[in-house]
């Protein structure tokens, strides 16, 4: 038996023909929703919220820029603690049962995040002595040595985050001058760090840093995932998300900028992350996409399926779109 | 920005939701599934026409 | 006045004289499958009344003004909609035929459903309309990272997570512009169109699927001839007199 027989048997029609033109329909069809979507166009037009840059971002939230750069060279961030396909570390690796596929298809896109978001950017900053000097100390210094001043400057700034998420009074070791946007951190056994990163908030207000992310191989680029995982590990994107409803516990994967409707056919997808044991699962993500695998599978199956296949003919909707034929049949 | 980029309604202003238990869907996406399912039963119940010409149909 | 006749029996391959031409194999076996009559016939069947029936060839219709307004959206690279009205126009139309697709096409799915549309041999009609709507997710989904704005920004960097958790993101990397754009503009869409087109050719092959018989079960019925069964849908003859 062919594999593609399914249950029903369904006897040739040997009733009726009428004249339909399908070519005209087509023509009317597109003509409709060519209209439609012009209409619609008109009426709404399309949301084009800007990008936001690593400039603003270190205009905006100081602070939190230089925490974030700061967890880059210590290698403390999401991404440095990432694992595949970023780097060999396991902080978001995720598996389901005997399945490992993120650690399988291993690092095919490597970052390491101190020398490619602090280090090399600075590196290309000229006539400044004193960074330059800060740098060859920092380069000439053991691994542990490195780990040690980067993690004695980053302590304050994450205290001083703390404070400002909790809406306490922030430490007095980081100040932020609101005229200047600089960022002082009073960090003892941080070495040369503190005048690396003063650098670093230098050249990311000035814009230099997000073409240093971007062009950091060749002169052509369309890869932008330095930048973007850079900025990723802030708090600007969350924030413009937050506020626009594209977070997950928002259903966010749903959702457009503004007001527009976005992605309403996602919505079994968003469903299954808003759920126990999902909800609050390290391995979110690859158990709701393997839960979407299977579902998906069952979608394309489903003349296969028993029961599903046999809603129809028990929950008889189709006597409302057969109800003309029905009724001639009843008449002749 | 000229004329053909502004809109008649602007929508570029945070989403109103619906909000139910767990649930939390943009007021747009609610419009756009409540149309759907609006739009499907019209078709299902709504007659076609060309009901004479099926009626003297060739076999 | 026209031919409201079903379409000729395809005439039986054995009849013509064998060719070792690649050629006259791949343009009988086109013939044989779909004469032209079957492949643009001029009559459907009296059964075909009523307004759920226009929602497959609306999402057809949807597609092909993605198709255009999306290349003229190429025709100007990707930056061009974010600084001209032109361009923001054609940007828009492009984002509404896109909601339009899957407004119609799921209304669509949702009748082929509840017609129980797979009877009669039409399995893969049903397979090749699923997949359909499952390669288009990727399709709007390589767009959305494609608008380089903030938009794309933040569905990029939360995206990865997700394609990262399955391994998919060591090779199909959605902060990667050049690579989603790639993606969006060619290999996507050429995929839609494929299966949308070996969608209809078989919905052309198989003809629309009669309505579920009324009565109770019919008295089983002695198998027919191949001839026969030629009744403007092209399904063979069912062997058993089993009903839906």
């Amino acid at each position: 038996m062919s594999i593609w027989k399914t249950e029903e048997h369904t006897r040739p029609w040997k009733g009726g023909y009428y004249p339909y033109d399908l070519v005209k329909e087509l023509f009317i069809a597109v003509g409709v929703i060519g209209l439609l979507a012009v209409l619609l166009t008109i009426a709404f037009s399309s949301p084009d919220d800007k990008s936001s840059t690593i400039a603003q971002w270190s205009h905006e939230l100081p602070a939190n820029f230089a925490t974030a750069a700061s967890k880059e060279l210590a290698q403390t961030s999401p991404i440095a603690e990432y694992g595949p396909p970023y780097n060999h570390s396991s902080g978001s690796v995720q598996h389901f049962l005997l399945l490992h596929p993120q650690r399988w298809l291993g690092v095919s896109h490597p970052i390491n995040t101190a020398d490619d978001y602090v280090v090399k950017p600075l590196e290309t900053v000229p006539n400044d002595p004193a960074l330059q000097s800060a740098l060859a100390e920092y380069k000439a210094a053991p691994e542990k040595q490195k780990k040690e001043w980067s993690e004695a400057y980053l302590k304050p700034l994450e205290e001083y985050e703390t404070a400002v998420e909790e809406k306490k009074t922030p430490p007095s070791t980081v100040t932020v001058d609101s005229n200047t946007g600089t960022v002082t951190v009073q960090a003892k056994g941080a070495g040369p760090v503190p005048v690396m990163m003063s650098s670093l908030l230098s050249l990311a207000k000035s814009g230099g840093l997000e073409g240093g992310l971007v062009t950091s191989s060749q002169f052509f680029q369309t890869d932008y995932t330095k930048p973007l995982l850079f900025m990723a590990d802030g708090g600007l994107l969350a924030e413009r998300a937050e506020a626009n409803h594209l977070l997950g516990k928002q259903w966010g994967l749903m959702n457009e900028t503004g007001s527009y409707p976005g992605q309403p056919w996602l919505w079994l997808y968003a469903f299954w992350y808003q759920v126990e044991p999902m909800k609050s699962s390290p391995n979110a993500d690859i158990q709701v996409l393997l839960i979407m695998g299977v579902l998906s599978l069952a979608f394309i199956c489903i003349p296969f399926l028993p029961v599903i296949n046999k809603l129809p003919r028990w929950i008889p909707l189709y006597k409302l779109i057969w109800k003309e034929h029905y009724r001639a049949q009843q008449t002749s | 920005m000229n004329v053909l980029a502004a809109a008649v309604f602007n929508l570029n202003h945070p989403a109103h939701t619906v909000d139910w238990e767990f649930i939390h869907l943009s007021v747009a996406n609610v419009v756009v599934i409540v149309l759907m399912l609006i739009v499907f039963f019209l078709a299902i119940l709504l007659p076609f026409p060309g009901a004479a010409r099926r009626r003297g149909g060739v076999s | 006045m026209s031919t409201t006749a079903p379409p000729p029996a395809p005439s039986t391959p054995g009849a013509r004289a064998p060719s070792k031409s690649w050629t006259v194999k791949v343009r009988e076996a086109g013939v044989d499958a779909l004469p032209p009559e079957k492949l643009l016939p001029d009559g459907q069947p009296t059964y075909v009344a009523s307004w759920i029936y226009v929602f497959g060839v609306a999402s057809i219709a949807s597609l092909i003004v993605i198709i255009g307004s999306g290349s003229i959206l190429t025709l100007k690279g990707p930056a061009w909609w974010h600084y001209t009205g032109v361009g923001h126009f054609f940007n828009s139309i492009h984002l509404w035929s896109v909601e339009l697709f899957f407004f119609v096409m799921v209304v669509h799915l949702w009748g082929k459903y509840w017609m129980a549309a797979w009877r009669g041999g039409r399995g893969r009609v049903w397979v090749t309309g699923a997949i359909t709507f499952l390669v288009a997710v990727p399709a709007a989904l390589t767009g959305y990272v494609s608008q380089q704005n903030f938009d794309a920004q933040w569905i990029s960097t939360q995206a990865k997570d997700a394609l990262n958790s399955v391994g998919v993101g060591a090779f199909f990397n959605v902060t990667n512009f050049g690579q989603m754009y790639s993606y969006h503009v060619l290999i996507l869409p050429i995929a839609v169109v494929a299966l949308v087109g070996a969608h209809v050719l078989l919905v052309r092959r198989n003809g629309v699927v009669p309505p579920f018989e009324l009565e109770k079960r019919l008295p089983a019925a002695k198998p027919t001839g191949a001839s026969a069964a030629g009744q403007g849908d092209g399904s063979a003859p069912s062997s058993t007199g089993g009903q839906a």
